[in-house]
């Protein structure tokens, strides 16, 4: 103990938990995250593990202020995951688990690049058996797209590192900065590293695959998903490029876009996926403003999103589990029997809107304040927008809809013991955080000299909330709130699943229309040409197939394989 | 049997979801008097507008839903649209 890496002890946990049973296992997977940050807080603050790779040096552990952090957060949020999940009975979701929050910790604590690729790319691996533990033919067909997009970020990540490496002679990670795509390999290399970091970090159009895949996995898969890749990438973000001025505008696209989406959703979880990529955006936009308050308050965001989003997830989880159901339309009702789950899910409904005394209020308003210090005027306002907006669809549409609305006559159990205990420990910490916030403070990367409880504060906010509640309650007597629907609302996606198929098949119907033509002039040339048009891009030809996703990923995967195994060499 | 063995909830009756209402409406007005009261520091000239946050969050929240719901005829499908 003292210096071993973070993640070895998730991995070991992972393959003992492959081997064991019941209590054992139970006990391997609650013991790994304690023992883990046992570990953390004896690291020595020099570098270590350093491997030789060729003419490089690789750095598996670099302790600081920042990785820290996100080391006790992953610890966190692993041990809420596995309470959560304990009543599974799922070899392959435990294991599947313990290996994606090792690797999250692999990632953040990574001094170099080709480590964070590494990483990286086991996220990805690992996190897609959360999503086909589900079982049904829609999970396996979403994790796919989702596996191809996260092995694609890694892909474009290892670009990026071997161009910076040539440009630079360095592979270390550290601040990398946006340069000018002209200004040569170095502009080039930062521009890709960010494009990698950007596609886990849900940019805008690079986003879906989160809104896709996250609600396809089981009840308890997506509250790991939800505490890790996102954060990992906010990590990495902050690690390279802080105050990048794209960022702040990204961000705030990031924090108002998805709200829209969340209001018309009907699936809930759907709903709470569009709302983490509103809280991403708030992080985004702190570490594009820079400042030492900016970067503060994005980095404590990130720790408050993933305990209040993860007892979001955790709330939905359990209603999924019990009734079978997820949507809006579907729910109402439920407070009658499960009103512990009820009252759980306000509180993480409550943080999330940054109510006064819950953990959204001390970190979402840093971020906030440092955007008009640095006169960002209509970023402010637009992530004022997106503050009400995130009340309205997170902070009342999912309490509101799940718990009571309209009776839905469905009188499920009161979650399971080890559910409860889970979202009781996260409810406690959002509240410990929001009531007392100078422990999360103390570790921040920065100095802290911000007062989130002034009377000034705790009036605006409550201002802001209280008057969007008044809003809702408007619009829902008044008959002008959208009714839950059945259906799904296209976004980005659409362009991957219907737009390039269809043009794939417009070619192949244009082939045939050609060919029909050539044969009614019987020309010999033109007949051949068609029969070769028609074989290739008829119905059942090589360009009108479906290829399944699933193959595209397998090739993915196995060029990444020999790309590891090159790497280790 | 399903009838009488049926929990009751506290918030079926109109007359407890009219005193959630009233609670919510009270909020609103003692947030609006307080701020007359309470100097604040302002950063941002809108800001210092007396009842800025109250308006500017319910306007939001008036246009996010209205704008939300035209989306919804551009963008909304049959559940099964993919699977097609």
């Amino acid at each position: 103990m003292g210096d071993t890496a973070p993640f070895l002890i998730f991995y070991i946990a992972a393959a003992l938990a492959g081997v064991t049973r019941g209590h054992l296992r139970a006990a391997i997977l609650l013991a790994a995250p304690v023992i883990g940050a046992v570990n953390l807080s004896l690291l020595p603050d020099a570098p270590g593990m350093p491997v030789a790779l060729m003419d490089f040096t690789l750095e598996l552990l670099r302790v600081d202020r920042l990785s820290l952090l996100f080391g006790y957060l992953f610890h966190l949020a692993a041990f809420l995951g596995i309470v959560f999940s304990l009543h599974v009975r799922d070899t392959t979701q435990h294991v599947a688990g313990m290996i994606y929050a090792g690797s999250a910790l692999g990632a953040v604590f990574a001094g170099d690049l080709i480590t964070l690729f590494v990483f990286w790319e086991l996220l990805a691996i690992s996190s897609v058996f959360l999503i086909l533990a589900r079982g049904t033919g829609r999970a396996y067909r979403a994790s796919m797209r989702y596996l191809a997009i996260q092995v694609l970020s890694g892909v474009i990540l290892l670009a990026g590192a071997v161009v910076h490496a040539r440009a630079t002679g360095s592979i270390a990670f550290g601040y990398i900065g946006l340069k000018p795509l002209g200004s040569g390999a170095e502009g080039l290399a930062s521009w890709l590293i960010l494009a990698a970091i950007g596609i886990k970090c849900c940019f805008p159009f690079l986003h879906n695959w989160l809104t896709d895949a996250y609600p396809e996995a089981t009840p308890t898969g997506t509250v790991f998903l939800s505490a890790f890749t996102t954060k990992v990438a906010v990590y990495a973000l902050a690690r390279a490029f802080p105050g990048t001025e794209l960022l702040v505008y990204v961000g705030a696209v990031m924090a108002m876009f998805p709200i829209f989406f969340a209001v018309i959703e009907n699936d809930l979880r759907r709903v709470l996926a569009y709302s983490l990529i509103n809280q991403v955006g708030f992080m985004v936009c702190g570490i594009g403003i820079g400042t030492a308050l900016a970067v503060n308050g994005a980095v404590s965001h990130a720790f408050n999103d993933v305990v209040f989003k993860g007892l979001l997830f955790m709330s939905m989880g359990a209603v999924l589990y019990r009734t079978g159901r997820i949507n809006g339309s579907d729910l109402g009702g439920l407070y009658k029997s499960m009103p512990l789950t009820t009252t759980f899910c306000i509180v993480g409904a409550a943080s999330i809107s940054a109510f006064p005394l819950f953990s959204g209020f001390v970190s979402k308003s840093m971020v906030m304040v440092a955007a008009l210090e640095e006169h960002h005027s209509l970023v402010w306002l637009a992530l004022l927008f997106a503050s009400a907006g995130v009340f309205h669809h997170a902070g009342i549409k999912i309490p509101y809809f799940a718990f009571f609305a309209h009776d839905s006559g469905m009188r499920p159990k009161e979650a399971p013991l080890n559910m409860l205990v889970a979202m009781g420990l996260a409810a406690a910490i959002c509240i410990f955080n929001g009531s007392y916030p100078w422990l999360l403070y103390g570790m921040l990367p920065f100095p802290v000299n911000y007062e989130p409880y002034t009377a000034a504060h705790v009036l605006t906010q409550s201002q802001l909330l209280f008057f969007s509640a008044l809003a809702f309650a408007w619009l829902q007597l008044s008959g002008l709130y959208p009714p839950e629907l059945r259906g799904i609302n296209i976004d980005a996606e659409w362009v991957y699943r219907r737009l390039l198929p269809r043009c794939v098949r417009g070619v192949a119907a244009a082939g045939i229309r050609l060919a029909t033509a050539a044969a009614r002039k019987g020309h010999a040339g033109m007949l051949w040409m068609s029969g070769w048009v028609a074989h290739h891009g008829g119905p059942q030809g090589t360009l009108a197939r479906t290829r399944p996703t699933g193959s595209m990923a397998l090739w993915m995967t196995a060029l990444l394989a020999l790309f590891m195994l090159l790497s280790f060499l | 049997m399903a009838e009488d063995s049926d929990i009751k909830g506290r918030f079926d009756s109109a007359e407890s979801r009219r005193s959630v209402r009233k609670a919510l409406y009270v909020l609103c007005a003692l947030v609006l008097i307080a701020d007359l009261f309470v100097r604040r520091h302002v950063d941002h000239p809108w800001e210092a507008l007396p009842g800025f946050y109250a308006l500017y969050g319910f306007v939001a929240c008036v246009i996010l839903v209205l704008v939300a719901k035209e989306l919804r005829k551009v963008l909304m499908r049959a559940e099964d649209y993919y699977d097609g």
